[in-house]
């Protein structure tokens, strides 16, 4: 574990070179251990694969002080079950029509179209970062046979709600936005609701399933095509 | 509630508060003002809490008539402001009545100027801050810029006597600026030449430079990092994508990110970065953190002792 200096008030601690469960654990367990410790002195905390940014009030501490209590947080660090976080099946409306990139993945991992939709709810995906939009959260991984890389040309337009993989990330977009993953269908969840409470259905940590939805179920669930 | 009637917007006018803390781990920005240090004189020259809602307006170009009778200050860059047709000046408390006509005309040097007025303009929170992102459509009226036709809501306010700030205490708006730098993220990977190039060499801003971040053209840096996970971006983080020319993440910058970085400017000094135009020159200084913690107390105390001129 390395903590290094990230600006004028902030740190980021790195876990591990490269992700895994337990590191996202290990993540977990440290982002409420320095919530319990020092917390007043947090202005925010940004989880992610491998790293944890911590940003603080420079009003109300300093670096030095701050680093020591980031070493006695990250030192008494439980090792937190991998498999701890709340599971949270999410409806997925695969189809050509509201997945278009289906056909590309199929051939890429020589699989039928069915076949990427079986794999894609075989596994329990992990939430390992939230960022880049509200509400988008990064899952992972994939399986490699359905693993593809992002579009050259990325669209204008995602809908929101697709369905989607990147490389072996998976994510579902929660708003209508630009974007380049390969989209392979439509959940019906708003993922970022600003009137709801919570604001999102899930956090870092979770384990995610997909599960499949016939077109009728998922406009009964409010989807929009 | 009354309040001013835009007449005219101006090219990109928001709404900020000091920006949305706490919230990163939804995916959430931060948003706020620029350009800290004119925000801050504005409020504090009316008497207000330092996180009342201003107006921050880029490029000027705004035009409001007043439907309330308040107080009012205009901080920031240089641009021609009017008052019902008379020039007033900026960083000096007035005010304003019922039937008004308000003028910032186009920015002569600095870029963001910061209307505010007594008891700043009543805006609902969302996730806590009132400050407008555009990406994330929140905060301000409906996320949005301000449009022709919108009501800036604001109360009926009286001050006693009037203040400003003394001109030789007001900043001055270059062409130029000295980016002090904390090393740090991926700036070992980045090799002792690439780095010496960074830190001695001239660069200008680009065309692009948006709320999210400044893009920088001059030397190319190279970083020895093929492929990243995505991590944390803190502000002023200095972000060198695979064609080496740096972007300085500003206030909407995304919060996480997969680019190597090699450093983050200090808040002070981005202040002075997103108050100039594209063309101008900036160079970056390594600084120690120790150095930047002791500018930030220094700059604070600066700023406490110096005195608002009553006039």
């Amino acid at each position: 574990m390395k903590i290094e200096i990230a600006g004028q008030n902030a740190f980021i601690v790195y876990f591990a070179e490269q992700t895994s469960a337990e590191v996202s654990a290990q993540i977990q367990a440290a982002v409420s251990n320095i919530h319990a410790s020092m917390q007043d002195w947090i202005v925010d905390l940004v989880p992610s694969y491998a790293s944890l940014l911590v940003i603080f009030d420079l009003d109300l501490s300093d670096h030095f002080a701050v680093k020591q209590k980031l070493r006695a947080a990250l030192h008494s660090l439980q090792s937190l079950d991998a498999s701890a976080g709340e599971l949270i099946t999410l409806p997925a409306y695969y189809s050509l029509e509201s997945g278009p990139d289906l056909e590309i993945i199929a051939q890429r991992g020589q699989i039928s179209i069915e076949n990427v939709i079986e794999i894609h709810q075989q596994r329990e995906y992990r939430v390992y970062a939230i960022g880049f939009a509200p509400g988008f959260a990064y899952l992972g991984e994939v399986d490699e046979r359905i693993a593809a890389p992002r579009l050259a040309t990325p669209r204008q337009k995602v809908p929101r709600g697709a369905v989607a993989i990147a490389d072996r990330q998976t994510a579902v977009y929660p708003a209508v936005s630009p974007g380049g993953w390969n989209l392979i269908g439509l959940c019906p969840t708003r993922m970022f609701d600003p009137d709801n409470n919570p604001t999102m259905p899930v956090k870092v940590g979770d384990r995610i399933r997909f599960q499949a939805v016939s077109r009728d179920e998922f406009l009964a669930q409010g989807g929009e095509l | 509630m009354n309040g001013f009637a835009v007449k005219q917007p101006g090219l990109l006018s928001l709404l900020h508060d000091r920006g949305r803390f706490g919230v990163h781990n939804l995916g959430l920005t931060t948003g706020g003002p620029l350009d800290t240090e004119a925000f801050d004189w504005a409020n504090r020259l009316l008497g207000n809490d330092g996180n009342d809602t201003c107006l921050e307006v880029s490029f000027g170009g705004l035009v409001i008539e007043s439907e309330t009778d308040t107080c009012f200050v205009i901080t920031g860059a240089q641009a021609p402001c009017k008052l019902n047709g008379n020039t007033i000046p900026l960083w000096q408390t007035r005010d304003i009545h019922s039937g008004d006509k308000l003028e910032i005309g186009f920015t002569t040097a600095g870029t963001r100027c910061y209307l505010a007025v007594r008891g700043g303009f009543e805006i609902s929170p969302s996730f806590g801050s009132s400050s407008t992102v555009l990406r994330e459509k929140i905060g301000g009226l409906n996320g949005d810029k301000l449009q022709a036709g919108d009501c800036l809501p604001c109360n009926d306010a009286k001050m006693t006597g009037h203040s400003r700030l003394a001109q030789a205490d007001q900043p001055v708006y270059a062409d130029y600026a000295r980016l002090r730098v904390v090393p740090g993220y991926q700036q070992a990977a980045f090799a002792p030449l690439q780095q010496w190039r960074f830190f001695n060499t001239e660069y200008r801003l680009s065309e692009r430079c948006d709320r999210m971040g400044f893009r920088l053209e001059g030397e190319t840096v190279q970083s020895d990092i093929v492929g990243m996970l995505s991590e944390g971006i803190c502000h002023g983080a200095i972000q060198i994508p695979a064609d080496g020319q740096p972007i300085v993440l500003m206030n909407d910058r995304q919060t996480i990110g997969g680019y190597p970085k090699i450093g983050a400017v200090i808040p002070q000094d981005t202040a002075r970065l997103s108050q100039l135009s594209p063309g101008s020159i900036v160079r970056f200084e390594a600084i120690s953190i120790e150095q930047a913690h002791n500018i930030h107390c220094l700059e604070r105390a600066r700023y406490e002792r110096t005195p608002v001129q009553l006039c």
